[in-house]
């Protein structure tokens, strides 16, 4: 494909290049031939300035150029020459081995496919938990988690505000191995929407909501704002959360338990109900391929979390994508 | 008979009095950021983060420190060539107080956030619209006293700040080029380009900001003060105009470097790398023309500490510009590109090379616009020297490995094909590098408060003198 709009481009492309180098070069030679140029006499010998003298004491010797200098000069010309002769650079011109850089990446792409596919293959028609099991698919694993994963999940999968723990019992999306490569294969997209059910809510109502919310969970909280605040509940979160705010997997989490994405604390809680909250889990499926996301998924099994459900995990194709999910506050 | 006129001295003082303060200024907030880097609990709030520092270092370093000099050697230097008192004083008092303005507003508008986005040109529109009235200004005066010139031939330091001031004015034309919103809020722009395009543009500027800026401008000024301090003839004349020519010349075509590996068309990586190559040459011109102009003259070095400023600023100057053609290479560059080594590289040419030519030239010539005939302290400037040259020693070499290093550990795979390291882990080794560029950057400040000392000693113990204009001397024949 051609990076112009017209052929006019190509020509004042290859045209300007080429005449530029050629300046370069017709400058040197004439400058290094010439016998002087500004002095009267044209002698360069050691002690011959150009005879024009500034502010007093400025003036000019007009010694030869050095030979290596030159010779430096002309070496870089021939090599730039040679260049653009292999390569790219003269407008559309391709270059003697129609070299392109998007060739180049798709060759490499193919040499790491044939040298690192059959590793990661083995590995694929293995059963999770037999890979989680091994050493060097669990190391791979790692490997392959340090790269992709460590930013938001942490070093040690223990994740940080907003980004949930890998190590824990604790599943938003559930937690049996085949759940967790689709998590990993489609990624997932959370929203808990702000004041849940009844936009209306005022302030005094959101702290009310905090304090049940804390009292689900058996935190401190203020039991007259808690009880105002279980009334609220059921109309504007239990559609969600259950009545007894324990969640569903996929779609939203338990409000009982000691596990909190955004932290406990009524501000947080406050700030969950009021704002809502997004959240995204990118999909790694197409960029990192199955046998990747299979031992990404083998690792996060290792750490010792999921949920002991034996049996390999499918493919997720044909599984229809998970509700969309109120994050957890 | 001009023997009552002077030379315009006022503005060049000006000038050089504000090339040392923020000299002071644009250092320390990179020593900040330096710190930040090692301790991120120093970024204190927003408006002190590292975000919003790093281009108020490089714009005060590369425009306040290094703008003033240049202003301050191209008035001095151009009056002086010329045998005439600058060109329209008024405008001339005009481009140091909009000059001191952008770069106070500058000092504002970063902190708070008031950003194009694009390196080394930041700064929002109704100050590029000052920045383009003080320019024109200065070329008016500039190229004005080239004009009422007593002198028939054009000294060669004023070819160089003349294409300087010229090219400075269309790189910032185009690059500022941008849309304002109109709306609330009214500063804001969005630049004309847009994709791959404003790359292109934005590094066109930014490459030839240093081939212009801090390249060119600061061979004129290595034209006029080493010369002058070494008591010697330039060189060789020829060579001067084969490598002012070419280097003008081919820095155009250099930009595309900086997007090795992007979205870039293949062709114009490839015009960008050989026209790097090219300009090897070009660049060292300048560095043989000024350390050869002391062949003669050595001896001076031992004692000149104003001449080793110079003769060491040349020598990095020639390593830095071996440096860059060679990381213009595309397979160097695979393994350079946004590692450390490139801010090894950049602060080989801006302490080494710039600040001290700057240094240099400033410690000749702040003694002569006080009427003095040399600096209250000659031998602290000599421990200046020591203390800024261990000081960019211990930045570049330690940003060289930590670069090289980075770069082993971001391209290092396992047999399986996954990465060796997690780019944490290449952060975490670099922590060591971090604390010597600090203990680096620190000595180079603390020879920058050295100076400020000595000059204020310098400007006390002496009085405003404007020298009077000097009749050209006529050559003797050859």
């Amino acid at each position: 494909m051609s990076d112009f709009v017209s052929g006019f481009w190509n020509i004042y492309i290859t045209a300007i290049s080429l005449i530029g180098i050629l300046f370069c070069v017709l400058l040197l030679w004439r400058q290094s031939t010439a016998k002087s140029v500004a002095s009267g006499n044209g002698s360069a010998t050691d002690n011959a300035t150009t005879g024009h003298v500034w502010d007093e004491t400025l003036e000019e010797y007009n010694h030869p150029i050095p030979n290596w200098w030159r010779w430096l000069f002309y070496l870089t010309v021939i090599y730039s020459l040679v260049y653009l002769a292999m390569y790219p650079g003269l407008g559309s011109y391709k270059g003697i081995y129609g070299w392109t850089s998007v060739n180049e990446y798709q060759a490499e792409q193919q040499q790491a496919e044939h040298d690192y596919g059959p590793i990661f293959e083995k590995y694929r028609a293995m059963d999770i938990q037999a890979v989680a099991a091994s050493a060097e698919g669990k190391e791979m694993g790692q490997r392959l988690f340090m790269t992709y994963c460590s930013q938001c999940h942490g070093s040690d999968a223990r994740g940080a505000k907003g980004f949930p723990n890998l190590t824990d019992k604790d599943w938003l999306w559930g937690g049996t191995a085949a759940q967790i490569k689709e998590s990993i294969t489609l990624g997932r997209d959370a929203m808990m929407p702000a004041k849940g059910l009844k936009p209306d809510l005022n302030s005094e109502q959101i702290t009310d909501l905090a304090n049940h919310v804390r009292s689900l969970s058996g935190l401190a909280n203020d039991a007259n704002r808690a009880k105002r605040g279980k009334e609220l509940f059921a109309t504007a979160c239990a559609a969600c959360h259950g009545a007894e705010g324990k969640g569903t997997v996929g779609l939203a989490p338990n409000l009982s338990d000691s596990t909190w994405l955004y932290s406990s604390a009524e501000s947080s809680i406050v700030e969950t109900i009021t704002k809502g909250r997004n959240n995204r889990m990118p999909a790694f499926g197409e960029f990192l391929g199955e046998a990747k996301v299979h031992l990404l998924t083998a690792y996060i099994v290792s750490l010792g979390g999921a949920d002991s459900v034996s049996g390999n995990a499918a493919t997720p194709n044909g599984v229809s994508p998970a509700p969309t999910e109120p994050a957890k506050p | 008979m001009q023997v009552q006129a002077t030379y315009n001295y006022q503005v060049v003082r000006q000038f050089t009095v504000m090339t040392v303060v923020w000299g002071i200024v644009g250092m320390l907030v990179g020593v900040i950021i330096a710190a930040q880097l090692i301790w991120p609990e120093l970024n204190l709030g927003e408006y002190l983060s590292y975000g919003r520092l790093r281009p108020l270092h490089t714009n005060a370093v590369i425009f306040a420190f290094g703008g003033c000099s240049l202003f301050a050697t191209s008035y001095y230097a151009v009056q002086r060539t010329c045998h005439t008192p600058l060109f329209a004083p008024g405008l001339a008092a005009f481009t140091f107080w909009g000059w001191q303005l952008v770069i106070v507003l500058a000092a504002i508008t970063l902190p708070m956030g008031m950003t194009q986005g694009k390196e080394y040109a930041e700064l929002e529109w109704p100050i590029d619209i000052l920045i383009t009235l003080v320019w024109v200004s200065y070329a008016v005066v500039f190229f004005g006293t080239l004009m009422k010139r007593k002198t028939p031939h054009i000294y060669v330091a004023n070819w160089f700040f003349g294409s300087f001031i010229l090219t400075v004015a269309v790189l910032h034309l185009v690059n500022s080029a941008a849309v304002p919103v109109f709306s609330s809020p009214i500063w804001k722009s969005y630049s004309v380009y847009a994709g791959v395009q404003d790359a292109m543009v934005q590094w066109w500027y930014g490459h030839n900001a240093v081939g212009f800026f801090l390249t060119a401008g600061f061979l004129g000024m290595m034209y006029y003060f080493v010369p002058k301090q070494a008591g010697r003839p330039v060189y060789s004349y020829r060579l001067s105009v084969v490598h002012f020519w070419a280097l003008i010349f081919t820095y155009m075509w250099a930009g595309p470097h900086h997007l090795h590996y992007t979205a870039l068309p293949d062709w114009t990586q490839s015009l960008g790398m050989v026209f790097s190559l090219i300009l090897l040459a070009p660049s060292w011109g300048g560095m043989i023309n000024g350390v050869m102009t002391m062949s003669g003259a050595w001896h001076k070095l031992r004692d000149d500490p104003i001449l080793k400023f110079m003769i060491t600023s040349l020598s990095f100057y020639g390593m830095s510009t071996f440096e860059g053609p060679m990381m213009a290479i595309k397979t160097v560059n695979a393994l350079s590109h946004y590692t450390d080594w490139t801010i090894g590289h950049v602060h080989s040419g801006a302490l080494g090379w710039v600040a001290m030519i700057a240094i240099g030239s400033t410690y000749y010539m702040l003694p002569r616009l006080y009427g003095k005939q040399e600096m209250h302290s000659m031998r602290l400037v000599n421990i200046h020297f020591w203390v800024a040259t261990i000081g960019v020693v211990l930045y570049i070499s330690s940003m060289w490995i930590a670069g090289v290093m980075q770069g082993l550990m971001w391209r290092a795979t396992n047999t399986d094909g996954t990465l060796t390291y997690a780019f944490v882990e290449s952060v975490k080794a670099t922590y060591p590098f971090y604390m010597v560029r600090l203990l680096g950057g620190t000595l180079f400040l603390s020879g920058m408060l050295l100076m400020a000392y000595n000059s204020y000693k310098t400007i006390v113990g002496g009085r405003a003198y404007n020298a009077p204009v000097l009749i050209p001397t006529m050559a003797t024949a050859h």
